[in-house]
């Protein structure tokens, strides 16, 4: 027993990055913080979530105390879809986050409370501060006033465009609320802002459908040489567009100019400590998470190189047991701390989603090849 | 008008606010309006407001309206009148 007493509900964030390095621990140092953050929210969802305490129970023989991220039980996302998983009572929700399922489909919903909702926003704010640096930028919004009108269907969407308002001034709306390119606005903001750095920011499936594809449908183009375009989720739509990454980027460019994106991948159980693409084109885990590629078959982890289905990791979920979750996703880990960028951390890659995941229609197609 | 009533006149405005319900009290998620989207909205009229532009850090600690004074004192405006 350890002389200190770690009360289950201390929602202290102990072993949180330093601020402003979000990508600075190494192996070593990374698992020495992120373990005991995850051992003691596996213990506080263990005693606080019913549903989590059986899963643990049956399929890890209890909540055993682990040594490294891999060795940490892992709850299926689907289960969010299915359950009502949350580890405090119902009183401390401030907001319930959806994601964004087309219609007839289950949704995970996930339950904030006042402390959770504020580390996401903390950890987000690091992540992508990385990216864009901590001087606030106008903000062009590829999206329409009406997603942030609807408050009470919070979705992933609207919580994307919300977290990164925060990096934003001046938001403009780049479409109507007909989805519709808006010329007007986005003229007068170029007008005001498109000399210097612009943050772009929209859902990637609504980038390429209302703004890359409408404008050549037009045979307009736009002018924004200093726009920085973050854009993630909804990237299944694209995959079964058949649109590569290289495509997207250099339409986007060739139309609007925009040369510098970063694509982010992400979870709404675990929203703030997103994946950012760096500059060379990896997704990188901050030093809020952890990525881990494990064999579908028989979920052993796999060797950088060899793709797998994705496993996450975040110290950010205290309101609902989502620090460890195996997703439906498969992926590469392209390595460990070596990446050029200079990010310490796990760089890798998603591919798309598993086949014959319960979800998916049949129409859904598996990744293609770049 | 004065400062005070330019930063009182905000948050009366944006979160449909009675002038009674101003003060101590009044804190993020303290009322229905004053959530995420409302804050956003709220720091953008106090950056027309005053003609200045806040670090992230201060939109993230601008967690209520007393904090909001003190965090505008930073920023040279001063709300004691």
């Amino acid at each position: 027993m350890s002389m200190r007493t770690d009360p289950v509900g201390d929602p202290s964030p102990r072993s949180l990055p330093s601020p402003g390095h979000p990508y600075a621990l190494h192996r070593a140092a990374k698992q020495e913080a992120l373990v005991p953050e995850l051992n003691r929210l596996t213990r506080l969802h263990y005693a606080g979530c019913a549903e989590y305490r059986r899963l643990v129970d049956v399929l890890h023989g209890g909540p055993r105390q682990v040594d490294r991220c891999e060795d940490f039980p892992y709850l299926p996302v689907r289960l969010f879809k299915h359950y009502e998983l949350r580890s405090v009572p119902e009183a401390d929700l401030v907001r319930t986050l959806s994601s964004s399922g087309t219609s007839g489909q289950a949704v995970s919903r996930i339950h904030l409370d006042k402390d959770t909702a504020a580390r996401q926003t903390r950890a987000l704010t690091e992540i992508a501060g990385s990216f864009i640096g901590s001087r606030r930028l106008p903000m062009l919004i590829v999206d329409c006033p009406a997603t942030l009108a609807n408050r009470a269907g919070f979705s992933a969407r609207t919580a994307g465009i919300l977290g990164f308002s925060i990096f934003g001034r001046n938001p403009t709306h780049a479409l109507d609320d007909d989805m519709q390119i808006d010329s007007g606005a986005i003229e007068a903001f170029l007008a005001r802002h498109g000399e210097g750095p612009v943050l772009v920011f929209g859902f990637t499936a609504v980038v390429w459908q209302h703004f890359v594809l409408a404008l050549a449908a037009r045979g307009a183009s736009l002018s924004i040489p200093g726009g920085i375009l973050i854009h993630g989720g909804g990237w299944k739509k694209l995959a079964s567009a058949a649109v590569s990454p290289d495509e997207f980027k250099s339409r986007l460019r060739r139309l609007t100019g925009i040369a510098r994106v970063h694509n982010y991948y992400g979870m709404v159980e675990q929203t703030g400590s997103i994946f950012m693409e760096c500059e060379h084109g990896f997704l990188h885990a901050s030093d809020y998470s952890e990525v881990i590629i494990r064999d579908p078959l028989d979920f052993k982890v796999v060797a950088p190189g060899v793709p797998g289905l994705i496993q996450l990791l975040s110290v950010l979920p205290h309101s609902y047991p989502g620090h460890s979750i195996l997703t439906e996703d498969t992926g590469t880990m392209v390595g460990v701390d070596d990446c050029p960028c200079g990010r310490q951390g796990a760089r890798f890659q998603v591919h798309g989603r598993l086949k014959d995941a319960e979800t998916r229609g049949c129409s859904d197609v598996d990744h293609h090849p770049a | 008008m004065s400062n005070k009533e330019k930063y009182d006149d905000i948050f009366i405005e944006c979160f449909g606010l009675a002038p009674d319900q101003l003060g101590d009290k009044l804190a993020y998620r303290s009322v229905q309006a004053w959530d995420s989207a409302g804050h956003m909205g709220m720091i953008a009229a106090i950056e027309e407001a005053f003609g200045i532009m806040l670090e992230t850090d201060d939109i993230i600690e601008f967690s209520s309206y007393n904090v909001g004074i003190e965090i505008l004192r930073k920023y040279g405006v001063d709300l004691s009148t």
